[in-house]
């Protein structure tokens, strides 16, 4: 299908980038343009954004008057600032101890297997992104993940690709149902 | 606000608490959320709405924050109003139907709540999760009826800091993210420390797999935290406090940004707390990822906007922390344990736990248990009583095999051991540790080559790669460990990985590195022969590994067939 290429903040859609870059300029002035408030600022620029490219990092970089190398630096240290766009549903698979010693290593396989992808990519529809997390905190649901930021627990690979392949179903109004 | 208004708020809370018939606490945190508490929320609202003008007003519903046994959830706690209490278990909107329903026609219900001897709850000895479950975290109304801040009144009118030192001092508290270090000592240097400036910060950043005791006690009772951290403030001459709350918990950071809302519109934070000379202002710092920002000095350059790198001690953070002035750094759960030493006294807290590690530990019990969930038991009770008395054993007859603590930086304890008391120096001499609390019960078909295994790959993934015994090391041993739980490996490899973990561990610069090679020198000393099996047997005991590969050096006439050792692209 025609879908464009992962760049969002492009020409023709000119008014949600700037309402966006507005958000991303309100924590700034917020943080009285402080150096140290650059993680403050890009939280909410991945959050705003989706994901950091390379405008986004140098307009930050340039309003805090920190070299882009330093914002580059700080944006790739940190686990949730993602400089890929990330897909239309996210699975965040957790691997913490609890949920490995219950098998969620299993998940991610069978994920991987039925959709085709690694952990940690998108799939090349662009329709899911596969996360391996540390840890979410939530042992006793073991082995649990999240969809879309929802949490669900005590899952099984198959009650796991289930709720995803519903979940991109249910959302594909073409309706074109071909892993 | 001063006290005598906050005493005054207290006590009109509990009078109308008191008058209710009913009182009912949902369990609102994420375990019993996700298996269907928001359900029975709007089951309990509907049936309120439905109920006519009289008993309308004598019922209350709470939206908690943790009870414990999670495995159980979504659970429901009704008080009535002569104070005898029931917990149900797994409640669901038809269910809570029927119980309400049965409270309100003073009928037993149909649903059997759980035993009033449920051991999970009488073994346990609540004193940083004493208000879990009785409050709703966004109120900060429930918090001062359960005696919020009161302890912060009398520490600010009737103590000087030094006394409030001494205190923690002569309680014999001790850090519980892991590394156990005095609280008292750590306080007395900050306190004693010159500078015109100096901090408080409360270390949320709870990265250890298996451990949410922190997440826990933040989302639960976010007051609790800030009125340590405010009477930390006061203790060391502190003005100015943060608190590090790890990404993944984002309820966790929006409560606390509430709490201290709340808290500032009540003047107990702010400036002139509690109309006294002394002001506090608490900040909210959300990291984004990364393990290694657990450690103190990384946690500090990370709250001031670089990259999480841990730097060289000394100086040590109570002498040169956040932007080169001292700072007092403790992890929430010290700081949770703050407040009910201020109000019991020192001799009340050190009554709990053993000679040497005094107090309450917060556990999360999870893995192979009947009831996971979280819990508070004193330093010192054992690993048999929590796995098999509290945690009801494993389940499906399953036997146990071992307990993991201190996460990647611990070890596991075999069965042997399952009557050491769990307190610091025993866990220690075990060649594990108590960490920040996660204890990861273990069965039969868990390999621990394998396991270790997995924590490996978890230190090299966060190790931030400053220091090179650690960057390399990881991988080198994460490699090694991979041959042996694939099958290839040889006697000798067993051999450069103990070495290698003694460099790893007497080289690195930060606690990650240092403690990274635990899991495999404490499963070498306990599970040798199962590592053994995988070397010279090519057998997994647990049937976790593939072992399908053969060693190197095996094969030198079949020098084609090394392709199948370079990895995949």
């Amino acid at each position: 299908m025609t879908k464009t290429p992962p760049n969002p903040p492009v020409t023709n859609e000119k008014s949600p980038h700037e309402l966006k870059l507005q958000l991303l300029d309100k924590t700034l002035k917020k943080s009285q343009y402080q150096q140290d408030a650059l993680i403050e600022v890009l939280h909410t620029a991945q959050e705003t954004f989706g994901h950091l490219d390379e405008d986004i990092l140098d307009y930050v970089s340039i309003q805090l008057k920190l070299p882009p190398s330093w914002v580059y630096g700080v944006a790739t240290f940190y686990n949730f600032f993602s400089l890929e766009p990330q897909g239309d549903h996210v699975c965040v698979v957790c691997m913490g101890t609890a949920c490995y010693v219950k098998g969620a290593g299993d998940i991610v396989a069978r994920i991987e297997q039925e959709f085709d992808m690694k952990a940690g990519t998108t799939t090349t529809d662009n329709r899911l992104t596969l996360i391996s997390a540390r840890c979410l905190g939530n042992c006793s649901l073991a082995p649990m993940l999240t969809l879309d930021g929802s949490v669900l627990g005590k899952q099984t690979p198959d009650s796991t690709v289930a709720a995803v392949k519903e979940k991109i179903s249910s959302s594909s109004v073409v309706g074109e149902e071909t892993s | 606000m001063n006290s005598a208004d906050l005493q005054h708020l207290a006590e009109e809370e509990q009078q109308r608490q008191q008058q209710l018939n009913l009182r009912l606490f949902l369990c609102y945190s994420t375990p019993c959320l996700s298996a269907g508490a928001d359900l029975v929320k709007v089951a309990l609202d509907e049936l309120i709405a439905g109920l006519d003008e009289k008993q309308r007003p004598d019922l209350d519903i709470v939206a908690t924050g943790c009870m414990g046994p999670c495995s159980r959830g979504p659970l429901l706690r009704v008080v009535e109003r002569n104070g005898s209490e029931k917990i149900f278990e797994k409640v669901t909107p038809e269910s809570v139907r029927e119980i309400i329903g049965s409270f309100l026609a003073d009928r037993a219900p149909s649903v059997e709540p759980l035993p009033a001897d449920f051991a999970f709850f009488s073994r346990q000895t609540l004193i940083a999760l004493e208000n879990n479950g009785w409050v709703d975290p966004e109120q900060i109304v429930h918090s001062i009826a359960r005696g919020a801040y009161n302890s912060l009144a009398h520490v600010l009118h009737e103590m000087t800091s030094e006394q409030v030192c001494s205190e923690i001092t002569r309680s014999g508290l001790r850090g519980r993210g892991g590394g156990g270090y005095p609280a008292g000592v750590k306080w007395e240097l900050v306190r004693k420390a010159q500078a015109e400036r100096k901090f408080v910060v409360a270390n949320g950043d709870e990265g250890d797999p298996g451990a949410y005791m922190d997440r826990t006690i933040m989302e639960s009772d976010p007051h609790r935290v800030l009125e340590g951290m405010a009477i930390a403030g006061y203790a060391v001459g502190a003005e100015q406090g943060y608190i590090y709350v790890r990404g993944e918990y984002p309820l966790a950071a929006a409560r606390l940004a509430k709490a201290i809302k709340d808290a500032e519109r009540h003047g107990l934070l702010g400036s002139r707390v509690l109309d006294s000379s002394f002001n506090f202002r608490v900040d909210l710092r959300v990291g984004a990822g990364a393990f290694v920002c657990g450690e103190e000095t990384a946690l500090m350059t990370s709250i001031m906007g670089r990259r999480g790198q841990p730097v060289p001690r000394p100086p040590y953070p109570a002498q040169s922390g956040l932007w080169g002035l001292p700072t007092l750094i403790n992890n929430v759960e010290t700081f949770a344990s703050v407040a009910p030493i201020m109000r019991h006294g020192a001799e009340w807290f050190a009554g709990f736990g053993t000679e040497k590690s005094k107090g309450t530990k917060v556990f999360a019990l999870c893995g192979e248990v009947v009831n996971s969930g979280l819990i508070e038991v004193q330093m010192g009770t054992s690993l048999r009583d929590i796995v098999f008395e509290i945690g009801g054993g494993l389940p499906d007859g399953g036997t146990f095999k071992a307990a993991q603590t201190g996460g990647p930086s611990g070890g596991c304890i075999p069965a042997q051991h399952l009557d050491t008391p769990v307190d610091y120096e025993s866990l220690q001499a075990l060649g594990s540790i108590m960490g920040s609390g996660g204890l990861i019960v273990m069965n039969e078909t868990s390999c621990m080559p394998d396991v270790a295994k997995f924590f490996m790959d978890f230190c090299m993934d966060e190790s931030c790669g400053k220091c090179v015994p650690c960057r390399v090391g990881t991988v080198e041993m994460y490699e090694l460990l991979q041959r042996i739980t694939n099958g290839s490996a040889m006697d000798e490899d067993l051999q450069t990985l103990e070495e290698l973990c003694h460099v790893v561990q007497e080289t690195s610069l930060c606690g990650l590195g240092m403690t990274a090679p635990n899991p495999v020198l404490n499963t070498l000393q306990y599970f040798r022969d199962e590592y053994l099996a995988h070397i010279r047997d090519n057998q997994c005991p647990a049937g976790v590994c593939r072992l399908d590969q053969i060693p190197l050096l095996k094969l030198p006439e079949h020098a084609e067939q090394l392709a199948i050792f370079k990895e995949e692209p």
